[in-house]
């Protein structure tokens, strides 16, 4: 389980979790799912265009994903994020679809770019790998403050000088570059579990924002570690762990918001009609 | 201009000062259509005038203006005399709607944070100076208490306090308010209104607030500047808010009854009586569409129980 291939999975896995984890927190703040969604998607046709006239599969995921990513920002400027988003996405997989479609090994190439691989990690991309996961850390950080005004109010942001729209744009490329380096071993479909799963647990469970990413960060490591050693023992596929696990996560968090705002309801409800007993709206937080 | 405006009874020097803010003549046309027309009006240092006009009238579009979201299709925008820069730090915005979700890992003090340098790259380093300043901010806004919780899980007027923090704790010189009230029990918008008059006067900050309703900011305006059919009137509340002026202003005749300290305003009971199919017209464009929607605003607030 720790030897030969099986090591780079482990690292390429690792690194996979924390990049997702911390991009996945902005992803859920900003209510970007479905865009999370598109741009593997892209990703995925690029790796098949990439696989067909023998490029790096690395790079080709790379160019469509960040194309996807204009392409949702361009057409989202002009109208509904929601119609941009799937407009960008079914392009995106319809070209994937006809690149497949002149490769010869097409189930299996299919199947593994949708939902990852285990042993699909080779040397040769640990280094891509590496750098990408570093850009996208560095990129989160450098827009830290910008990303959280933005997905309070974009007017408030607007209203400073911030100019939104690029502010989105710069994330959705950040979101490309984790993609990319994400698909060959979780998949393209998976990577969007792992982005949206731990993050939206994690932010039930903490209210600084800070924490709440280490948290993401955290589950995500969990998430993706017991996939890979479960789905090596059992030989069953590695996505269904990492979306059963993420799903999980997210019902955990749910339970757990449930029960605290049950129970600050009972205190705050009580406290607020000792303070003011003519308030009549005094309870319903 | 500068003396017609002036307030001779808040014995503040409003006469000798250059305004801080100023809209000298502003036009704006928006999809084809004409929702200001020749606007002017200033705010001097340390005032607090109210913006009162009905659903539609124009009030967050003056309130764009003056950010810079927007540009006019003419007249200019001076702040302390100058064109309006880009980017201004000189004034401070809470938004009329800001919908956040209740479970966003967002808390009050961290909303305050990004008041001080959201608009920065980077992670902003905990140091000691920060936290102060911000739980000062807070204390200021009688937020402590809830400092800790998550913004999206307030109240309607805990996050008003909160959002005034936020955009207070870059110190600007003027603060726009777009309706703090709406939404608001009367206990809360007492509260806002208080905290309203108090920050204005311990900062010197001028404040510009809207409204669709004059009486809850009564006790805290030192002009009002009403808006309706794309125009605005100015001055002190007595100067403004008379029979004659809102007559000229909405285009139609309209009573003014000062009732207990109170002002209700009424348009004559002909209007009055089709006012209930006008404001549900969705164009809205007719002068007398604005019109009757404007004293409505004013007139269904009849029935509240406060004195002010
Ligand atoms: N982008 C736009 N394109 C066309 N018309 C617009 C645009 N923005 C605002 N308007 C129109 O300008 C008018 C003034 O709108 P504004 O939002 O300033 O009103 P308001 O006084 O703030 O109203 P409310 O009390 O409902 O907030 C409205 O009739 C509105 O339909
Ligand atoms: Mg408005």
């Amino acid at each position: 389980m720790f030897t030969g291939f099986m090591v780079n999975t482990w690292i390429v896995a690792t690194v996979v979790a924390i990049v997702a984890g911390v991009v996945g927190f902005f992803v859920v703040l900003r209510g970007s799912s479905f865009a999370a969604h598109a741009v593997p998607n892209a990703a995925f046709a690029g790796a098949a265009g990439a696989n067909l006239i023998g490029a790096s599969s690395v790079g080709g995921l790379l160019v469509f994903a960040i194309a996807g990513a204009l392409g949702i920002s361009f057409l989202s400027r002009r109208g509904s994020r929601d119609v941009a988003t799937a407009l960008a996405m079914v392009v995106m997989l319809a070209l994937g679809a006809l690149f497949l479609s002149f490769s010869n090994e097409y189930a299996s190439e299919t199947y593994s770019l949708l939902f990852g691989e285990v042993l699909g990690v080779s040397s040769s991309e640990l280094l891509p790998t590496a750098v990408l996961a570093v850009v996208a850390v560095v990129a989160v950080v450098l827009f830290w403050r910008l990303l959280l005004l933005t997905s309070i109010d974009p007017e408030l942001a607007d209203a400073r000088g911030v100019r939104t729209s690029r502010v989105e744009l710069a994330f959705l490329v950040i979101m490309a570059v984790i993609t990319s380096m994400s698909v060959p071993v979780v998949g393209a479909l998976l990577i969007f579990s792992l982005m949206i799963g731990p993050p939206a647990a994690a932010r039930s469970f903490a209210a600084d924002p800070f924490v709440a990413v280490l948290l993401a960060v955290c589950l995500s490591l969990v998430t993706v570690w017991t996939a890979i050693a479960v789905s090596y023992l059992t030989t069953l596929p590695i996505g269904f762990f990492v979306g059963a696990l993420g799903a999980a996560f997210y019902l955990a968090g749910r339970a757990h918001a449930g029960w605290s705002r049950k129970r600050v309801g009972a205190s705050g409800a009580g406290a607020s009609r000792v303070v003011a007993p003519l308030d009549d709206q005094g309870a319903v937080r | 201009m500068r003396e017609d405006v002036a307030d001779p009874t808040s014995g503040r020097a409003v006469e000798s000062s250059p305004f801080l803010l100023e809209l000298d003549g502003i036009g704006v046309w928006l999809s084809g259509r004409e929702i200001l027309r020749d606007v002017r009006f200033g705010i001097g240092p340390g005032e607090v005038v109210g913006l009162i006009g009905a659903n539609g009238a124009g009030k967050t579009t003056i309130f764009r203006l003056v950010l810079g979201l927007l540009s006019p299709t003419s007249g200019r925008v001076l702040i302390e005399g100058q064109p309006r820069p880009r980017r201004n730090r000189s004034v401070g915005y809470v938004p009329q709607k800001i919908s956040l979700d209740p479970e966003m890992p967002l808390r009050s003090r961290d909303l305050v944070a990004l008041g001080l340098d959201g608009h920065r790259l980077g992670v902003p380093l905990p140091s000691r100076h920060r936290r102060e300043l911000v739980d000062e901010m807070l204390q200021a806004v009688g937020a402590t208490h809830f400092a800790d919780a998550r913004v999206g899980s307030l109240s309607g007027g805990e996050q008003q306090r909160v959002m005034i923090a936020h955009a207070l704790i870059s110190r600007p010189k003027l603060l726009l308010l777009d309706e703090p009230l709406a939404n608001l029990d009367l206990r809360s918008e007492q509260e806002v209104v208080e905290l309203v008059a108090r920050v204005a006067k311990d900062q010197g900050l001028a404040v510009l607030i809207s409204a669709h309703d004059l009486n809850p900011l009564l006790p805290v305006v030192d002009r009002v500047v009403y808006v309706a059919n794309g125009h605005v009137a100015s001055g002190t509340t007595g100067e403004v808010v008379t029979s004659e002026v809102l007559t000229k202003l909405y285009g139609h005749h309209v009573d003014v009854i000062r009732l207990h300290g109170r002002i209700l305003v009424a348009a004559s009971p002909g209007l009055s009586a089709e006012r209930g199919e006008l404001e549900d017209s969705i164009d809205g464009t007719t002068a007398d569409g604005t019109t009757a929607d404007g004293t409505t605003a004013d007139g269904t607030t009849a029935d509240r129980t406060t004195a002010v």
